[in-house]
């Protein structure tokens, strides 16, 4: 038999995705690893202090305070994609899993906002809800809200703008857990329906009973997805509120704080070595989730499935 | 029976209902771009009539900013970047799901990582090589970027869908001595649904993205579409008109290619979504 002549085919169908990507992805976020254990020293020197900006960034109030502020508002604004915008999907999905007439007009509408820019969503929402234009005023008086100071303006008040945020930011992308809940119900048997139909079970019952365990790996993804996203957002904050995540910093979250830290504010300079020190909290932040989907969530769901 | 026509027309009101809610929005904006100020603010809920009918926001938006550049710019970043992350994407898919070879499950795991990190989080070390390099204010460096945070997701769907095709064809090809590209070649068209799920997966967040044009490439010359309607409102924040227009101008083509290809689209997403 011949030998086998070198394998350069591998080198060309896998070199160029592989060096892009190592180029691009990998190496830019070791050397931002790397870049967060040193700060500049004297005359622009960079000197390596270990961890010292991370034991800075969580214990030195001047960095610690809007650190904290930030994570647990985006904790905040993750919760409220949780509780709302997943719920929310799962039951626009179990609704359009029923066949019923018109669902391909639903699923298209309701997924629209996503294919836009938060930036677009944000200042549409920021228009509609501002007090200058006060399309909003007639529903508040109706409600009897129309001397309230928050209502009045949702995006200007400390307690309202991070919930309002939030629920702009669920507005926009239900759409996607959606369909992918839908996706997972739609790939069920008919069959098992069918049977549990012929036996008399409400559609309430088929649905947790039946429906829900068998979507379970789904509920999983949806729950990650959000997590990833949700913890590295910034565009909608950022056009809606600025850099400065106002009222007050009431709506930084990690992608804001990381924003300033890196270019600076107002009169504070950026401070790159401090950038990659939040950063690296964020991937840490992000690798946990994951592993906890990988290890706590995955794992158990398929000792119940085999 | 009477039960089962109640559950529908709740379903319908719930999702009809929020359908409107979604609708709602966006056609506020769309109408009140055509009205002059007086009316945006006397009566933001009707429709344009012929006295309150205005162009002015679309004239401010012609003289002051340079969308048709921005335009371009975002779609020269979006095609390309596409372009790259579907072909790169099948070339190491194919690969992966074809030969065995030592790396080939480490490659598989590496190349996955970019899957769940984003590619943000290295957006310092990205700036400073990219400043090394003399590319910061060029598409370049955005389509770079793109490649790079598309590809993860490409391979991994693709692979999957090489790994399914029957390998007689492929033999049959080798036997009359075909060359691994050419086999290549001959089973790329058979994935195509394939690739125009990674081409639809991928093109939102590339198209829609502010973070990567407003740190590496803000420049006049550079902006996209949506880093110059951010900066755009943001200046002119208090002219109304001109406002509406600019929103109504970045999101209605969006809406209506979205109109035109949502059976495609969301067949891709969905398909793609599950594996």
């Amino acid at each position: 038999m011949k030998r086998k002549p070198f394998p350069w085919h591998l080198f060309v169908f896998l070199g160029p995705a592989v060096l892009v990507y190592t180029l691009f992805m990998i190496y830019p976020m070791v050397a931002s690893l790397a870049f967060s254990l040193f700060q500049e020293g004297e005359g622009g020197r960079q000197v390596f202090v270990g961890l010292g900006n991370y034991v800075r960034l969580l214990t030195d109030p001047l960095w610690s305070e809007p650190f904290w502020n930030a994570f647990k508002n985006n904790v905040v604004f993750f919760l409220i994609h949780m509780t709302v915008q997943n719920p929310l999907a799962l039951l626009f999905a179990a609704l359009l899993a029923t066949n019923i007439r018109g669902a391909w007009i639903y699923r298209t509408i309701i997924f629209t906002p996503a294919i836009l820019s938060a930036v677009l969503i944000g200042f549409a929402w920021k228009l509609i809800l501002s007090p200058t234009w006060g399309i909003w005023f007639p529903i508040l008086d109706r409600l009897g809200l129309g001397d309230n100071e928050v209502a009045i303006a949702l995006l200007g008040n400390e307690s309202s703008a991070l919930i309002t945020l939030s629920l702009i930011s669920v507005w926009q992308n239900v759409g996607i857990p959606m369909m992918l809940f839908l996706a997972a119900l739609i790939r069920i048997p008919k069959e098992l329906i069918e049977a549990a139909q012929v036996d008399g079970a409400s559609g309430w019952r088929i649905f947790w009973q039946i429906q829900f365990p068998l979507i379970l790996p789904t509920v999983g993804i949806v729950a990650i997805l959000t997590f990833i996203g949700n913890f590295n957002a910034f565009d909608l904050i950022y056009a809606t509120q600025g850099a400065l995540a106002g009222p007050n910093f009431s709506t930084d979250i990690m992608g804001t704080f990381f924003f300033r830290t890196f270019f600076g504010f107002q009169l504070r300079p950026g401070d790159p070595h401090m950038g990659a020190t939040v950063a690296g909290v964020m991937l840490l932040i992000i690798l946990s989730g994951v592993i906890l989907y990988l290890y706590g969530w995955q794992r158990r769901i398929e000792e119940v499935q085999y | 029976m009477l039960r089962r026509l109640l559950s529908a027309l709740t379903a319908h009101a719930i999702l009809a209902g929020y359908s409107l809610l979604v609708l709602f929005p966006i056609l506020l904006v769309f109408l009140n771009s055509f009205k002059d100020q007086m009316a945006i603010f006397a009566e933001p809920l009707k429709p344009p009539t012929p006295e309150t009918f205005s162009l002015d926001g679309y004239r401010t938006l012609l003289e002051v900013a340079n969308f048709p550049r921005y335009f371009m710019n975002s779609l020269t970043v979006t095609v390309v970047a596409i372009f790259l992350i579907v072909f790169l994407g099948a070339m190491a898919g194919f690969a992966l799901a074809e030969y065995r070879f030592r790396l080939n499950t480490f490659l598989g795991i590496y190349l996955a990582l970019g899957i769940m990190v984003p590619i943000r989080l290295g957006t310092v070390g990205l700036l400073r090589m990219m400043a090394e390099w003399h590319l910061v204010n060029t598409l370049t460096a955005l389509i770079l970027v793109y490649t790079a945070m598309g590809l993860p997701l490409s391979v991994f769907i693709l692979s999957r869908f090489f790994a399914q095709l029957p390998p007689d064809f492929k033999d049959a090809a080798r036997v009359d001595g075909a060359s691994e590209y050419r086999v290549f070649w001959m089973v790329l068209p058979l994935v195509r649904p394939a690739l125009g799920t990674v081409a639809a997966i991928s093109m939102i967040p590339i198209w829609n993205d502010l973070w990567f044009p407003l740190i590496l490439a803000p420049s006049e010359r550079t902006k996209t579409i949506v880093l110059g309607a951010q900066i755009f409102l943001g200046q002119f924040m208090n002219d109304w008109q001109a406002v509406l227009a600019a929103l109504s101008l970045a999101m209605i083509p969006a809406v209506l290619l979205y109109l035109v290809f949502s059976k495609q689209l969301i067949r891709g997403l969905t398909a793609g979504a599950v594996k």
